[in-house]
């Protein structure tokens, strides 16, 4: 890790929870907690960045939301904001420029939050691993809880790595 | 009066790749568009001199995803030039047909984010809903999807089994009855024609200007075909490039969606003429040394390489100009005097593909 990636500051976070909770009965804040918890869990919202793939991962993360795949039926939405989303997927090298790009979307997403690295790019640095302006695998920039091998990625494999991430996401809640 | 500049990307929700353009906007209308690129940059080039000149067949694949069938014909033929390489014709055949499926799949695929780009969602998934079939195709006979990985210098890796071909004949029938049913949507509905028909325009004067390749240059009345130039074995198919004359969005959607029917017809005639029982590949031995140019026609535009060998199993240089690359300075014409709310659909219809540029 270089000097510079010390420099970039987390984003103000979001005010936590318990604030909506406050004209709420203390008695039913943890049945209000405890289904927020679970339709968190029946409807996670994607967001999906290219961090500079070669578009194979990408248009096969795409082809998963439409028709013959249909990720829509696990109630799975992708949405363009950041701080909407509960699942982070993302697609190919780390490189020099986008580094920043992609931090600053980790830190935007609030709590609890999972990522999910697609293709043999975002596991390494795949067959780019060498070049000149790559860094490698998006594990050197933020923390990556499901990997997802393949080049590209089978649709099928990401939608088995999104299902494993829910599993995941489902124990960040309960640590919470 | 006071211009404001609003940034455009690079995550956003019109195009799964991270584009970034700076719009400097006097009221609702566009005065200046300066784009910003090197995000996806990886320093791919810079390769060469690690991995050896038949290694870099994999390499060269994984420019752009979407059109990598095309990416490995296109270095393959250099080499075999370089190298004095024959390719058997049935493998020349067999490239043509892999490589029209590329583009029937990648302008399928940018008709679902065209469609997308003005709020049809349901055309999205229709279009999308037609091209896994071609990806259904893919798979049975490379054995992968999108980066199918069949070229290789001195021909290509997978044979097409008779039971194949009747199954692929069959399957781009219906294929080609789909995407008659959606042609009447693209050309005539009202929606579409209000936010394509003038919008966008770039004229044919312009558009040889500043360099337009493929259905940027088609779109403005510009003959111009990579594919012309009878490379492989296209000199012995019969066809002729698609010109529009419009100049705008919609001329160019006309182009992609009469291209993609061609190329139906041009797999077609290629089974035919195809000979039978045939070696695929060839052996060749030595290295490349020299230097050539090798044009292929992609579904974006005309793609060239330039390669320098040494004698070595290293290339010196392999240099690539991508057509999305050609096509940058007639977007930002384009861009210029338009609407704020039309900026998604010009900038789609030019097909960026953001790693192809940036490489």
């Amino acid at each position: 890790m270089g000097a510079k990636e010390k420099q970039l500051k987390p984003q103000r976070r979001l005010k936590p929870v318990s604030n909506i909770f406050k004209h709420v009965k203390e008695s039913k804040i943890g049945l209000i907690k405890n289904l927020i918890d679970k339709a968190r869990l029946k409807s996670p919202w994607l967001l999906h960045f290219d961090c500079g793939s070669c578009n194979g991962c990408d248009i096969e993360t795409l082809a998963c939301l439409t028709p013959v795949y249909d990720i829509e039926r696990f109630g799975i939405i992708n949405v363009g904001n950041p701080k909407h989303a509960d699942i982070l997927l993302v697609t190919g090298t780390v490189n020099h420029r986008n580094k920043k790009v992609l931090k600053q979307l980790y830190d935007q997403m609030s709590e609890p939050k999972v990522v999910i690295a697609i293709g043999s790019c975002a596991l390494s640095g795949g067959i780019f691993r060498d070049c000149d302006n790559v860094v490698g695998g998006i594990d050197r920039v933020i923390p990556v809880d499901v990997f997802v091998p393949g080049c590209p990625a089978k649709p099928e494999a990401i939608i088995d790595g999104v299902i494993l991430g829910l599993q995941k996401f489902a124990n960040k809640q309960k640590r919470k | 009066m006071a211009s404001t500049v609003i940034p455009f990307g690079p995550q956003h929700p019109v195009l799964p790749e991270p584009l970034h353009f700076k719009l400097k906007i006097e009221e609702e209308t566009v005065v200046d568009a300066i784009p910003a690129v090197g995000f996806v940059h990886r320093g791919l080039e810079g390769l060469v001199s690690k991995k050896d000149f038949i290694q870099m067949t994999q390499v060269v694949e994984r420019v752009c995803g979407i059109c990598s069938a095309m990416h490995g014909m296109c270095y393959c033929m250099g080499i075999e030039e370089l190298m004095g390489i024959e390719v058997p014709k049935k493998a020349s055949f067999l490239r043509i047909v892999w490589t029209e499926l590329h583009r029937i799949h990648s302008h399928l695929l940018w008709f679902g984010l065209y469609a997308d780009s003005f709020g049809f969602e349901s055309l999205f998934m229709e279009f999308w809903k037609i091209r896994e079939k071609i990806m259904d195709i893919n798979e049975a006979t490379a054995g992968s999807r999108i980066i199918i990985s069949v070229n290789v210098i001195g021909g290509v890796k997978r044979d097409i089994s008779p039971e194949h071909r009747q199954w692929i004949l069959s399957t781009l029938d219906e294929v080609e009855e789909r995407l008659k049913r959606l042609e009447k949507v693209i050309y005539e509905d009202f929606t579409i024609r209000k936010r394509t028909v003038g919008i966008g325009i770039l004229s044919k004067e312009k558009a040889y200007e500043l360099g337009a390749s493929g259905p940027m240059a088609r779109g403005s009345g510009l003959d111009i075909d990579a594919r012309s130039l009878g490379y492989g074995c296209f000199s012995e198919l019969d066809w002729e490039p698609i010109v529009e004359y419009g100049g705008d969005c919609y001329s160019r959607a006309k182009v992609r969606f009469r291209e993609m029917l061609q190329s139906i017809g041009l797999i077609r005639q290629a089974f035919q003429k195809m000979p039978r029982d045939e070696e695929i590949c060839v052996k060749f031995n030595g290295r490349p040394e020299g230097e050539v140019i090798s044009r292929v026609e992609q579904p974006r535009g005309e793609c060239l390489y330039y390669i320098k060998g040494n004698g070595t199993k290293n290339l010196e240089r392999c240099r690539i100009r991508t057509p999305s690359f050609a096509n940058f300075p007639p977007i930002m014409s384009m861009l210029i005097g338009c609407r704020l709310a039309d900026v998604p659909v010009i900038i789609l219809s030019m097909d960026p593909c953001i790693s192809c540029t940036e490489r």
